[in-house]
């Protein structure tokens, strides 16, 4: 197996203190590898979001540590969190609170062309590369220039969020559940183009869900969490077929099967 | 953005708001040029003078331009003038008490009063339920009515080295035109205590109100504002500290820390200036509190964490992706405390403690001084009571508007 890019010693997050004490990540290890596509699978509430915001530098971690390519994550200035937001990115939930209403569709992109070094560039070699961004992701930017982002529709948005990534060309790309809030008919589209992109890019993407099913259609490899732990890992077909623990066994049997009638006895029972 | 100001342009709350406040901006700066001069000038010589049209006596008697216009009603008219209620009731005493039913007297209508009293009245009656000096008093109005009646010339004569000479007569049907009169001075609210044109000096007053308004409002807007955004986006220590500064001035109300610091500051340095900032610095409180909660909500919303993502900076975050979602409160706030910074600067002057300065007038001011010369119990309504209305136009008008955006901001308002 290639190189770990992002692994983690003894990860736990906890809110409040006292009585009040909330375990949001409960001392939890990993390892990923260049280009792979984990899944991290949990119900609402397991400590997925937490996590990644751990991940990306967004919340402090309270115990343990994150090693970024090879190295100890270091991001106690701005500068070093600069550099090491050009290594990890992310894909929210919801695209239309990812955006700031206030500003066009083209500073989006313009911010990511200047993350990379690209401030000093001519307006037109500028424009070339948000045109080429955009055309990855089946958009036209003649069309996009200058309209704000509620001007476009919530796939349109989260194409345009991919097409961010395709310009800042991340090691890590984080996505949070970003086709959770898309259609089913624009979910496979975006999934296409969020695979397309790793293999354009080389970078490895961490897949947070809660539909196991879409996490066997796509990883490499799925890690379960449940209450803030991993309770399994392992291949995508390791674990999804011959799951061992109890949390996992569930969650595949939570699935909505369209051709088996539902037992409501047995649910409801 | 240009659709909410097109909302906002069609909202008549905000709209009829906005126009009474343009229209008193303009006339603060119109109405110096249509009556110029220093509005604190003391014109009168003497308290409190009516509302009206002052015509120079002097003038009006030596102008040559004289018209005899004859009126039927003319005599009636002056003597009803002339005849004052307190005579009409010292007359209606006397024939009560010679012995006429009530409603025979008609007070209003003085001829046909003068009629009466011509018929009946007579010196020499006594009543035993009138005591002298009622009868003197009632023989004295009569000797004045008696003067009031003959309509002779009035001479008027100049004087040289003790002679008299007699160098004009004025008529009873002599009229002189108001336009030909050299001086003829237009007191539409009349004068103040200390003889000031009362509407010039309120309009003056009312632009430096304005500005007070417009300097508390704007130095709490920034406070609260930068304080909120701080305490909310940062967190943490910072918020702590800055949430305990907040709460330790909501405690304490802000109008008794607005008047111990107002009293501590020495008279001689209270100008303007210095209250409106006094009056900014204690009224920040409920923006940072509120700006904080906003901000509490905002920061953790995706688009904050994109744009740390994508590397920008606190100021830059805190402008670009903060700023922008409470914006529309903030100029909601912003329009409120113009308003409450023009009301506490008149509270504070009504307790004598706003601005000591004698070189410009606000509204407080006036107010101050209308009370102190007792202008209500003189009856000098014009002299307190106009500035009452404007401060009240003044903080509706900053209230509708604030309720005409606050419609467009939060459309769920819109019943």
């Amino acid at each position: 197996m290639s190189d770990s890019v992002l692994s983690g010693k003894g990860i736990t997050k906890v809110f409040g203190f006292g009585d009040k004490k909330t375990i949001a990540v409960d001392h939890v290890d990993f390892d990923f590898h260049e280009r792979e596509l984990v899944s991290i699978v949990g119900e609402s509430g397991s400590g997925k979001t937490t996590l990644v915001k751990m991940l990306l530098g967004l919340l402090s971690v309270t115990e343990g540590d994150i090693y970024f390519m090879g190295k100890k994550r270091d991001i106690s200035t701005r500068g070093k969190k600069r550099e090491y937001w050009k290594g990890i990115q992310a894909i929210f939930q919801d695209p239309f609170s990812s955006y700031n209403m206030f500003h066009k569709i083209d500073s989006v992109l313009l911010d990511c062309i200047n993350m990379r070094g690209g401030a000093g560039l001519p307006r037109s070699k500028k424009i070339e590369m948000m045109t080429e961004a955009c055309g990855f992701v089946n958009l036209k930017f003649a069309e996009l220039t200058n309209k704000y982002p509620f001007e476009l529709s919530g796939g349109q948005m989260q194409r345009l969020m991919i097409a961010r990534i395709f310009l800042l060309k991340p090691k890590i790309l984080l996505a949070d559940e970003p086709t959770s809030m898309i259609d089913a008919c624009s979910r496979a589209t975006i999934l296409d183009m969020l695979l397309q992109c790793r293999d354009e890019v080389g970078m490895m993407i961490i897949f947070i869900t809660h539909d196991i099913g879409l996490a066997y259609y796509i990883s490499d490899s799925v890690y379960i969490m449940e209450h803030g732990k991993f309770v399994e890992h392992g291949s995508a077909d390791d674990v999804i077929l011959n799951p061992s623990a109890d949390y996992t066994k569930r969650l595949i049997n939570d699935v909505p099967k369209i051709h088996a009638p539902w037992d409501f006895g047995k649910a409801l029972g | 953005m240009k659709n909410t100001l097109r909302q906002i342009a069609h909202s008549p709350k905000f709209m009829i708001g906005f126009c009474m406040i343009l229209l008193m901006v303009l006339s603060v700066f119109i109405y110096p040029l249509i009556v110029p001069g220093n509005p604190l000038e003391m014109i009168g010589l003497g308290t409190f003078f009516r509302p009206g049209t002052y015509v120079s006596v002097y003038d009006s008697v030596s102008t040559d331009k004289r018209y005899v216009i004859k009126l039927s009603d003319a005599a009636e008219k002056r003597l009803a003038s002339k005849l004052a209620p307190e005579d009409r009731e010292v007359m209606k005493t006397w024939l009560l008490a010679f012995g006429l039913p009530e409603e025979s007297i008609d007070l209003e209508n003085t001829e046909e009063l003068l009629q009466l009293w011509r018929n009946t009245y007579d010196p020499e009656l006594r009543f035993d339920n009138m005591t002298t000096a009622v009868r003197k008093h009632v023989q004295r109005t009569d000797a004045k009515l008696d003067s009031l009646l003959t309509d002779t010339d009035i001479i008027i004569a100049s004087e040289t080295d003790g002679t008299l000479t007699q160098s004009g007569a004025v008529g009873a049907n002599d009229y002189v035109n108001v336009s030909e009169i050299a001086n003829v001075r237009v007191l539409p609210l009349g004068t103040d205590n200390f003889g000031r044109d009362v509407l010039k000096e309120m309009i003056s007053a009312l632009g430096t109100s304005l500005l007070i308004g417009l300097i508390a409002g704007t130095i709490a807007t920034v406070f609260g504002l930068a304080l909120g955004l701080l305490a909310g986006y940062v967190g943490g220590i910072v918020d702590d500290i800055i949430m305990f500064v907040t709460n330790l001035f909501t405690v304490i109300p802000s109008f008794v820390l607005l008047i111990l610091i107002s009293f501590s500051i020495s008279q001689t340095q209270r100008g303007t200036v210095t209250v409106a900032v006094v009056i900014g610095l204690t009224s920040w409180v409920w923006t940072t509190r509120s700006v904080r909660a906003q901000v509490v909500s905002l920061r953790n919303r995706d688009h904050v964490n994109l744009s740390k993502l994508s590397g920008h900076s606190l100021p830059r975050i805190l402008v670009a992706d903060i700023l922008p979602y409470i914006a529309s409160y903030v100029i909601m706030a912003f329009i409120l405390q113009i308003s409450s910074g023009i009301l506490a600067e008149a509270q504070l002057s009504m307790l004598g403690l706003g601005p000591r300065t004698t070189t410009t007038p606000t509204l407080g001011l006036m107010m101050y001084w209308a009370m102190l010369y007792t202008a209500h119990i003189n009856g000098a309504w014009w002299a307190y009571f106009p500035i009452v209305v404007l401060i009240a136009c003044v903080s509706f008008s900053l209230n509708l508007m604030n309720t005409g955006l606050d419609q467009v901001f939060n459309p769920q308002l819109r019943g």
